[in-house]
């Protein structure tokens, strides 16, 4: 940065093509990298308004640094089919797919949806870069694969009035359309697809849409949405509310097998409660035969979810002389779980869930102790001093509303 | 026609607390019947859609004290309990105004605009008081001894409290005493200078209580409203998503779950007693339940004045409870509004429209206020503590409309010639102008005005000369003397008689607490 230039992150980070907006709205100028953008971490001074209109109003994400491909071609469903674990052969038109995608080993690099634009048309995404990956594995089949990254933008809308709200600016209604399923349709004049799909558990939506569209389509959802109580929202209230619906975040909860220095660091998808996407009954794809022996053997460790019980909690900390201190923000840091004297497991991410009023976490457990209703024991610190409190073993999503998947009659 | 049908337990009200004993009762096996009168379930803790597509939080607005552990054994967040944070308190001035906020960053400049010493000062305040209340929790949690012939867990529990408070530190002892005794104008004089900020602190001595902020007693009352804590953060008040209805609907829906029968439109005329015991109830209608005990959530006026014959009682305590102050001080105005309020000095939209605004602009004004109730009429330039559901909850009103709730004071109970519907309008345009002084566009965009006066809130609600406490809550209707000395422990003179609503310990406010101990004193003896 030359002398006398006022700070310009142009030069440093790459900027989402709603910076011009989300960036005078960031009243805390509080940011995140995500994927080299500058992205919010809360708008407001703190984030817990963010966090209830997720829930309970309706919230608007700038999540275009997520990584975006366009596979096109006559063998673009044989090689998604090869590529993740998830049937792609029966994924129709207009249909979305969450799964994850591994190596020969059976350990999951990354995780993402596959949205079937045509019959021989998808865009993928994902965490991390995977166009490295894509060319490497579609070697001699007829396709083409373009990242999309840059060339599409997209919004999330998420929470209970997100329908109310497109439903008031789009020249479709969305009242029919499923969840994991999408539409193309137009807001104002500008074209967008939206997918019934989100990182937040609740109702909601993905909007896709051309960079120069971006401002006009933020324009009129923030000013349509008004009445409906749309609201801005930054990371650190997404962060809450996707452990609320337990699902995973890669470098937080896992680590891609690429970058894994070491084999323990690597998780396969049943490692990851992601049992239920491999599809084993399906033709070949990549790491069948390692999670084959995997599947035959059991694998060593589960994901679960954790609930941190509350009396044991609070009775710590009055012994300290505190009021039960509750973390206010998502955390991240690995926290150890023990069973007796012997470390079991460990949790990766975990929040105060403030809908649920229960504090819970994620985290890796060791299969013999993953069973539902295990009682295990919780690193926590307080006043420097480390304590073991019970956690409990619970099933997940914690918090599963009905609004997630219905459809108005 | 009547009917006879047999319960383990009857609960009498459907309000929040009856409904927690009933939950409590039911979880425990017992088979329970809930009798309500109105149509709607909750009591004060209320939602109706007075104007069409505009929903009210009619009488009780905000929840704070619900207790963490009710929430949690009644599983209240599955039944539909969401605490959104109101999370600013902002008080107009005529040419200036107050806002204080969740961030303390924030808070310390905007205070430090009209007094640095007392923007330090604040940063003390709260954890002072977050420590008061941790002090003060564990008496809150006890069932209250009978302090005259105390029984052996009476002597237990009192030991406990003891032991306590032998851990309190110098500080949280001095101020502890001081919050019990003085007056809350005289506490807060001792930490700030700023007037609208001390007179907005003083605000919560005086809510739901005929008292002034100089008035001896009033720094407890304002204790009281800093006890509740949200997610461990002490003095955070919350808005239940849907109005303060959906509090009571989540803790029916459990109560419901646990196997409750409860039934609305079902009058009660009086508890049945036979041979000094309570054996069911008859119903205005003329059917009558039979139970093994039933258990009053209404305040003590009705349940021992009204539910019952007087002569089933010792007359000592009848007296008691005719001394018992219950004496209503406030209304309320609820209003259908086309568009937001403009303050004039702070224009436009914003933050400020998101938590609580506060008409209390020095202690003056409160003083006066006071005046005007203590002489027999309504105050003409009232108290108000006021939000905006809608702008929390765009539910609560349609799309670009909102409600606003404003809790006022003072209305006494024994207006000067009684209250008639000319009264209560005028009582409705001295809120109006109140408002309009700090916001004059408020008479432009009120579509539907709602004016409760306290003989409105004791006709609809029940609740005697409209006290939203069941009873004042000041230190000698406290503890083991609320509602009556001997009887503060849910029991009544009359064997297998409960109690259960705010006029017994802890009091009054959305808590669920006496609702609480009251069934888990009623598991201990059954």
């Amino acid at each position: 940065m030359r002398q006398g230039n006022q700070f310009d992150a142009t030069t440093q980070l790459r900027l989402s093509p709603f910076f011009e907006r989300t960036s005078k709205l960031n009243e805390s100028q509080e940011w995140r990298r995500w994927s080299g953008y500058l992205s919010a971490t809360n708008y407001e001074l703190n984030h817990e308004n963010e966090y209830f209109a997720i829930r309970t109003k309706a919230a608007l994400l700038d999540i275009t640094p997520l990584y975006k491909y366009i596979i096109e071609g006559s063998d673009s469903q044989r090689f998604l089919n090869k590529l993740v674990t998830r049937n792609i052969n029966i994924c129709k038109v207009r249909q979305v797919m969450y799964t994850p995608w591994c190596d020969e080993n059976g350990k999951v690099i990354d995780d993402g949806t596959v949205q079937r634009l045509s019959e021989n048309k998808f865009r993928i995404t994902s965490a991390e870069p995977n166009l490295g990956w894509l060319e490497h594995n579609s070697l001699g089949m007829d396709l083409t694969i373009t990242d999309d990254s840059s060339t599409t933008a997209a919004l999330a809308l998420q929470g209970p009035n997100s329908r109310s709200i497109l439903n008031a600016v789009a020249s479709d209604s969305l009242d029919k359309l499923k969840f994991f399923w999408m539409m193309d349709t137009n807001l104002g004049d500008m074209p967008v697809s939206i997918s019934r799909t989100g990182y937040t558990g609740d109702l909601g939506y993905e909007i896709w849409m051309n960079p120069k569209d971006a401002l006009s389509v933020w324009d009129l959802l923030i000013e349509k949405g008004k009445s409906y109580g749309i609201t801005p929202t930054g990371l650190q209230a997404l962060d809450i509310s996707r452990i609320e619906a337990g699902l995973i975040l890669l470098d937080v909860d896992y680590i891609s097998s690429r970058h894994a220095l070491i084999e323990s660091r690597k998780s396969s998808p049943f490692e990851l409660g992601l049992g239920w996407s491999v599809k084993m009954k399906k033709d070949d794809f990549i790491g069948k035969r390692a999670l084959e022996k995997e599947l035959k053997d059991g694998p060593e460790w589960k994901f679960v979810g954790i609930e941190i019980q509350w009396d044991e909690l609070e009775k710590h900390y009055r012994q300290a002389g505190l009021a039960p201190g509750l973390p206010s923000t998502a955390w991240r840091t690995s926290t150890p779980l023990y069973n007796g004297s012997e470390q079991i497991g460990y949790a990766t991410s975990g929040a105060w869930s403030p809908i649920l009023k229960r504090y819970i976490a994620l985290a890796h457990i060791k299969t013999e102790y993953s069973k539902e209703g295990t009682m295990l024991d919780f690193e926590l610190k307080i006043e420097h001093f480390r304590k073991l409190t019970p956690a409990k073993i619970v099933s997940t999503p914690f918090f599963d509303p009905e609004r997630k998947r219905s459809c108005p009659a | 026609m009547s009917r006879i049908d047999r319960y383990d337990a009857i609960v009498i009200g459907g309000g929040h607390n009856g409904l927690t004993a009933a939950a409590y009762l039911a979880r425990a096996g017992k088979k329970v019947l809930v009798l309500e009168r109105r149509h709607v379930l909750g009591g004060a803790a209320v939602t109706e859609e007075i104007f069409p597509g505009f929903k009210f939080s009619v009488c009780s607005y905000v929840v704070s004290l619900m207790k963490p552990n009710v929430m949690r054994e009644l599983m209240l967040p599955k039944f539909g309990l969401e605490l959104l944070p109101l999370e600013s308190t902002f008080t107009p001035l005529d040419d200036d105004y107050l806002m204080r906020t969740a961030d303390c960053d924030q808070t310390y400049r905007e205070i430090a605009r009209h007094s640095k010493k007392d923007a330090e000062a604040y940063q003390r305040f709260g954890p002072l008081m977050g420590q008061i209340g941790m002090a003060v929790r564990p008496i809150l949690e006890t069932i209250a001894p009978n302090a005259l012939r105390p029984s052996l867990s009476d002597l237990f529990a009192t030991k406990k409290l003891l032991d306590h408070f032998k851990t309190l530190s110098k500080e949280q002892f001095e101020y502890l005493t001081k919050l019990m005794t003085m007056s809350s104008a005289d506490f807060l004089d001792e930490w700030f200078e700023f007037g609208p900020l001390k007179s907005t602190m003083s605000a919560s001595g005086i809510i739901g209580t005929f008292m002034g902020p100089r008035s001896p007693g009033s720094a407890y009352v304002m204790l009281h409203h800093y006890m509740g804590d949200i997610d461990g953060a002490f003095r955070a008040w919350g808005f239940q998503r849907g109005g303060t209805g959906e509090v009571s609907m989540a803790i029916a829906r459990s109560a419901e779950h646990f196997g409750a029968t409860i039934m609305t439109e079902a009058s009660v005329d009086n508890v049945i007693v036979k041979n000094g015991r309570a054996i069911g109830v008859a119903l205005d209608n003329g059917d009558e339940y039979r139970s093994d005990m039933v258990i009053s959530g209404l305040d003590p006026k009705l349940s021992f004045l009204k539910m019952v014959d007087e002569k089933e009682l010792p007359s000592d305590f009848v007296r008691s409870i005719k001394n018992f102050r219950i004496r209503g001080s406030s209304g309320k105005v609820n209003l259908a509004l086309d568009g937001l309020p403009d303050f004039t000095c702070l224009p436009g939209e914003g933050h400020h429209h998101r938590g609580a605004i506060s008409i209390s602009p020095n202690f003056d004004y409160l003083e006066n206020a006071y005046d005007d109730a203590k002489y027999g009429n309504f105050s003409q330039k009232p108290f108000m503590d006021i939000i905006l559901p809608s702008v929390l909850d765009p539910e609560m009103a349609p799309p670009g409309k909102h409600v606003m709730s404003c809790f006022v004071q003072y209305a006494p109970y024994d207006l000067k010639g009684g209250w008639n519907d000319d009264k209560r309008e005028a009582f409705g345009d001295a809120v109006v102008n109140a408002l309009a002084r700090y916001a004059p566009n408020i008479k432009d965009i009120i579509l539907h005005r709602q004016v409760l006066t306290p003989a409105d809130l004791e006709k609809t609600f029940g609740l005697t000369e409209g006290n939203i406490f069941h009873g004042e809550l000041t230190i000698q209707q406290l503890f083991s003397l609320r509602p009556a000395v001997k009887w503060a422990d849910y029991t009544t003179p009359i064997k297998n008689y409960f109690q259960c609503g705010s006029g017994t310990h802890p009091g009054g406010g959305i808590t669920g607490s006496p609702g609480e101990m009251a069934a888990k004193k009623i598991l201990g003896i059954y």
